[in-house]
C-alpha cells in the first residue's frame, strides 16, 4: 500500500507513427503528497507531458500504449480501473488546466454553463451547480461574476481565461491539480498573479499540484520538488534549491547554464548618427490608438529591444516599420529617408535593408518549399544582387552563418526542428544582406537551450556584420542578454527607454519596476527574494 | 443584424432582376407558343388573334416593359397552357415541393449527424468503415437509375408501393427515399470529417479531464462546433431540392415545381417559368438567410 497521494511506477508510453514507434517515456517513477508541488521539467519532446496525460486517461489509443507501469492514485492502480470509475476520478479526485485556455475552453457554451457541467458532470442539480459555479468565479477574483457566467470564452483576457479554467479545475475539490505549461502564453504579471493564485488555492484545499514546465523560473517559484526529463527518461529528482545548487546529471547542468539573464550586460558606445530614427509613430485603428507618438533612435550594429506586454503596440511599431502595416501618423528616418512617406516602388527597393524574423517559423516557411528556394526566392524577387553562378556557395555560406550544414539546402522545413528552423528563417533575412533586422518574438517559441544558440547567433552577426537589431520580446531576461537599449511599452505609450543596464537596474517608472519584478529568476532563493520585493510592491 | 438582412435582400434583388432579364429574352428565343397551342391547319388570322390576347404582338421591350410595369403589381400574367394566374399555379406546385424537400432534409439531417458523429468517435472501426462505404455508394449513385430500380422493385416485382402520383402516403415513400440518398451520402461524410476535428480539439480534452460522460462530449460539446461546415451543405442540398428535383418529380409524376418549370419551357408558357424562377428564388434567399443566421446561433463569436 502506498502512502503517496500519487505515485507513478516505471511508466512507459509508446506511439505508433507512421515513421516508426516513438517511446515518449521510458521507465518513469515519481511520486507526489498532499499539499506538495511537483514539477516536472523539461523542453520540447522531452516527454514530460505524456505521463500527466496518462494520469487523466487522455492518450488516445491507438496510436498511443501503455506499454509498462502503473500510476497508483490512493494507492489505487488507475491504469487497471474500469472506465467508469476511472470517468469519475477525473474532475472529482484529479483535475487538469492546460497551456491555451482559448482552445481548451469550449467556443460554443458560456463559461458558466462548462463551469456548472463540471459539477452535473459528477451528479449535482443545476441549482446547486450554478450557486457553486457563481462562489469559483468571484473566488478566482473575474470582475462582475454574476455577468461573467453569462460570457462566452472569446470576451476573456487570457488571464481571466486561465482564471476560469482554475474554476472549473478545482470546482470539486480535487485533491491532485495537474497544470500542464499553465502560464506559458501568458504576459510576466499575469503569470505571477495565476502562479500566486493557484498557490493560494492549494493552501486552502491541501491539494497535491503536479506542474508541467520548460521554465526555470516558474519551478523556482513554486514547486517544492523538482523532475528533471529529457529524452523521456527522468535524469534527475529532487528538492528545487538543492537540484538549482548541486545540478548532478550534465542535461541538468546544461539546462540551468542555458537560462537567460547571467551575462555581462552589453554597453553601448556614445551615439553616433543614427541609421534610424523615428519620430512621433503613430498608429490608430477605427477609434482605438494602439501606438502614441513612438519616438527612438538606432545605431548601426546596436540592438534596441522593444518590451511590453500583450496589447502594448511593440508588434505594431514593428510591422510600421516594415509599412506591414500603414502608420496613422509620424516619421521614420532610415538613413535620412522617411519609410513612412515613401512610395511602393522605392519601398519595394529598400526592402533589401529592412528584413524581419517572425515568431513562429514553421508558420513563416513555406512548407511546400525547400531550405534553397525559401533563401535564393529573395535573389530571384530582386535580381541584381547576386548572379545565379555564386547562389550555390551563398547559400552554402549563409547556411554556415547560422550554423547550418550546406547539404540540408534540398530539405523542407518540416524536416528540421523548431531551433534549426528559425536558424533557416534567419539565413533567409540574411540572404539580402540587410542593416537592419526586426525580430518579433523571434526566440520566444523556442526551448531555452536553443534560444541561448539563436541569440549568440543573432548577437555574433551583430559584430560581425554590424547589423542592427529592433527586437521585440516579452521575456525579460532574454533581453537583458542581447539588448543595447531597452525601450518599455505598456498600452501603446512609451514608457521607458535607456540603456540595458539603466533599465535593469535603475528602473525609474512604477510599471518597469513592476514588470522586472513579475519576471521569473531560475534561482530559487533570488526568486524567493524577488517574491518578498513584489509583495511588498504591492502593499506598498 | 438587421442592416445584414437589408444588404443581403437588396444584393439579392440585383441578382434577382438579371436573372429575370435573362430567362425573358432567352425564353423568347425558344419559338412562337402559338405554333404549339394552335392546330396545324389554323389560319393566319387565328394566330394573329391568339398573340393579340396573350401580348405577343408588341415590339419585345414593350412586352418587357409591361411585364415589369404587372410584376411591381404583384401580376405574374397568366399561364397559356392552364388559362389562370400563372402565380396560382407555381405556389401550388411548389407547396407540394417544399413539403417533399422539408421532410426529406428532416431525415438526411437527423440520420446524417447521428451516424456520421458516431462514425467519427470511432474514426477507422468497423461502424465508421460500413458507414462510409454506404455514404459513398449513396453520394455517387445516379438517382434516375435508383428511382428507376426503386420503382421495378418495389412497385412492380413486389407491388408494396405505387409507382406514381400523390393519393396516399405511400406515394410519398419512393420520392422521399430516392431523395434521400444522394445528400445523406453527402452530409454524412461532412458530418464525419468535420466531427473528426472536433472532437481531437483542446475543449474535448478538457470535457474528458472533467469526467464527462461520452455521449455529451459527442453530441453537446463535439457536434454543435462541427456543424458550421455541416450546415453549409444542407443549404446547398435543400436549395437544390427545393429548385425542384426535376428528375425525380417527372419520374414519379409529382406535381411539384420542378416538374411544372420544364412542362412549362416544353411548351412555351413563359409567365409560368418565369414566375416559377421568382417563387424558388425567394425561397433560396429565406433558406440562405436562416443558414446565416443558424451560423450565429450555433457560434456567439459570429455577429453581423
Amino acid at each position: 500500500m502506498s502512502a503517496h497521494l500519487l505515485e507513478v511506477r516505471n511508466l512507459s508510453v509508446e506511439f505508433h507513427t507512421a515513421t516508426g514507434t516513438v517511446k515518449a517515456v521510458k521507465n518513469v517513477s515519481y511520486h507526489l503528497d498532499r499539499g506538495e508541488t511537483l514539477a516536472i521539467l523539461g523542453e520540447s519532446g522531452s516527454g514530460k507531458s505524456v505521463s500527466a496525460s496518462a494520469i487523466m486517461n487522455l492518450i488516445d489509443m491507438p496510436p498511443g500504449k501503455i506499454t509498462s507501469g502503473e500510476i497508483l492514485f490512493d494507492g489505487k492502480d488507475l491504469l487497471t480501473m474500469d472506465p467508469a470509475a476511472r470517468r469519475d476520478v477525473n474532475g472529482r479526485r484529479i483535475a487538469m488546466i492546460f497551456q491555451d485556455p482559448l482552445s481548451h475552453l469550449n467556443p460554443v457554451y458560456t463559461v458558466g454553463w462548462q463551469i456548472e457541467e463540471a459539477l452535473t458532470a459528477h451528479g449535482a442539480t443545476r441549482a446547486a451547480a450554478r450557486s457553486e459555479a457563481l462562489r469559483l468565479v468571484a473566488r478566482v477574483g473575474i470582475p462582475a461574476p454574476e455577468a461573467s457566467l453569462k460570457k462566452y470564452p472569446h470576451e476573456f483576457s487570457g488571464g481571466q481565461r486561465q482564471r476560469l479554467m482554475i474554476a472549473m479545475a478545482l470546482a470539486l475539490k480535487p485533491d491532485l491539480l495537474i497544470a500542464d505549461e499553465p502560464t506559458t502564453a501568458l504576459d510576466v504579471t499575469v503569470q505571477a498573479e495565476v502562479l500566486a493564485l493557484l498557490e493560494e488555492l492549494q493552501h486552502e484545499t491541501g491539494m497535491g499540484v503536479l506542474i508541467i514546465t520548460h521554465d526555470l523560473g516558474v519551478v523556482a517559484e513554486i514547486a517544492d520538488r523538482v523532475v528533471v526529463m529529457n529524452a523521456g527518461e527522468v535524469v534527475e529528482t529532487g528538492e528545487t534549491g538543492e537540484v538549482y545548487r548541486n545540478p548532478a546529471h550534465p542535461y541538468t547542468k546544461k539546462l540551468i547554464g542555458a537560462a537567460p539573464g547571467k551575462g555581462a550586460m552589453h554597453a553601448p558606445l556614445a551615439r553616433a548618427e543614427p541609421v534610424l530614427s523615428v519620430r512621433g509613430a503613430r498608429k490608430v485603428y477605427g477609434e482605438f490608438t494602439a501606438v502614441h507618438e513612438v519616438s527612438f533612435d538606432l545605431m548601426a550594429g546596436e540592438t534596441l529591444a522593444i518590451v511590453g506586454e500583450s496589447g502594448s503596440g511593440k508588434s505594431t511599431v514593428a510591422k510600421m516599420l516594415l509599412r506591414l502595416e500603414e502608420p496613422s501618423g509620424g516619421q521614420a528616418f532610415w538613413k535620412g529617408r522617411d519609410l513612412f512617406a515613401m512610395a511602393p516602388a522605392e519601398l519595394y527597393a529598400l526592402r533589401r535593408d529592412l528584413q524581419m524574423v517572425f515568431q513562429d517559423p514553421t508558420q513563416s516557411l513555406n512548407p511546400r518549399m525547400t531550405v534553397w528556394q525559401l533563401i535564393t526566392e529573395a535573389w530571384v524577387i530582386h535580381p541584381g544582387i547576386l548572379p545565379r553562378d555564386k547562389w550555390k556557395a551563398r547559400v552554402a555560406e549563409l547556411l554556415g552563418q547560422v550554423g547550418l550544414k550546406p547539404e540540408m539546402a534540398g530539405r523542407y522545413p518540416h524536416q528540421f526542428s523548431g531551433g534549426q528552423r528559425q536558424r533557416i528563417a534567419i539565413a533567409r533575412a540574411l540572404a539580402l544582406e540587410p542593416q537592419l533586422i526586426i525580430c518579433d518574438e523571434a526566440v520566444s517559441a523556442l526551448d531555452v537551450s536553443v534560444q541561448a544558440q539563436v541569440i549568440e547567433l543573432l548577437d555574433g552577426l551583430r559584430k560581425r556584420l554590424g547589423i542592427a537589431f529592433v527586437f521585440i520580446a516579452h521575456d525579460l531576461p532574454v533581453v537583458r542578454d542581447f539588448a543595447d537599449h531597452v525601450m518599455v511599452m505598456q498600452k501603446g505609450r512609451v514608457v521607458e527607454l535607456g540603456t540595458v543596464r539603466e533599465v535593469f537596474e535603475t528602473p525609474r517608472e512604477p510599471y518597469t519596476q513592476a514588470l522586472l519584478a513579475a519576471g521569473l529568476d531560475p534561482d530559487p532563493e533570488v526568486q524567493a527574494a524577488r517574491r518578498k520585493a513584489r509583495l511588498a510592491l504591492a502593499e506598498g | 443584424m438587421s442592416s445584414f438582412v437589408r444588404k443581403r435582400a437588396f444584393a439579392s434583388l440585383i441578382s434577382l432582376l438579371l436573372l429575370l432579364v435573362a430567362v425573358f429574352f432567352l425564353s423568347r428565343l425558344t419559338g412562337d407558343p402559338a405554333a404549339l397551342y394552335l392546330p396545324v391547319e389554323a389560319s393566319e388570322e387565328m394566330r394573329q388573334q391568339f398573340r393579340e390576347v396573350h401580348g405577343l404582338n408588341d415590339p419585345i421591350l414593350v412586352q418587357f416593359g409591361n411585364y415589369i410595369w404587372d410584376l411591381l403589381h404583384l401580376d405574374m400574367g397568366e399561364s397559356i397552357r392552364k388559362a389562370r394566374p400563372a402565380l396560382d399555379v407555381v405556389v401550388e406546385a411548389f407547396a407540394w415541393t417544399l413539403q417533399l424537400a422539408l421532410i426529406t432534409m428532416a431525415l438526411v439531417t437527423g440520420a446524417a449527424i447521428v451516424i456520421g458523429s458516431l462514425a467519427a468517435f470511432r474514426a477507422g472501426g468497423f461502424f465508421d468503415r460500413v458507414s462510409s462505404l454506404v455514404s459513398l455508394i449513396g453520394a455517387s449513385a445516379p438517382d434516375f437509375w435508383v428511382a428507376i430500380v426503386g420503382i421495378v422493385v418495389f412497385s412492380v416485382g413486389l407491388g408494396w408501393l405505387p409507382t406514381s402520383g400523390t393519393g396516399t402516403v405511400w406515394h410519398w415513400v419512393l420520392p422521399v427515399a430516392i431523395l434521400f440518398i444522394r445528400p445523406f451520402g453527402l452530409i454524412v461524410q461532412v458530418v464525419r470529417g468535420s466531427m473528426i476535428t472536433a472532437l481531437s480539439s483542446a475543449y474535448v480534452k478538457t470535457a474528458r479531464a472533467k469526467g464527462v460522460k461520452s455521449r455529451p462530449i459527442i453530441f453537446v460539446h463535439a457536434l454543435r462546433n462541427a456543424m458550421l461546415p455541416v450546415i453549409t451543405v444542407i443549404g446547398d442540398q435543400a436549395a437544390a431540392l427545393l429548385n425542384g428535383a426535376v428528375i425525380i418529380e417527372t419520374i414519379f409524376g409529382f406535381p411539384g415545381v420542378g416538374k411544372l418549370m420544364i412542362d412549362s419551357i416544353l411548351q412555351r408558357d413563359f409567365n409560368v417559368v418565369l414566375a416559377a424562377i421568382l417563387v424558388t428564388a425567394l425561397a433560396i434567399f429565406l433558406m440562405n438567410l436562416l443558414i446565416d443566421l443558424a451560423y450565429a446561433l450555433l457560434d456567439p463569436r459570429i455577429r453581423y
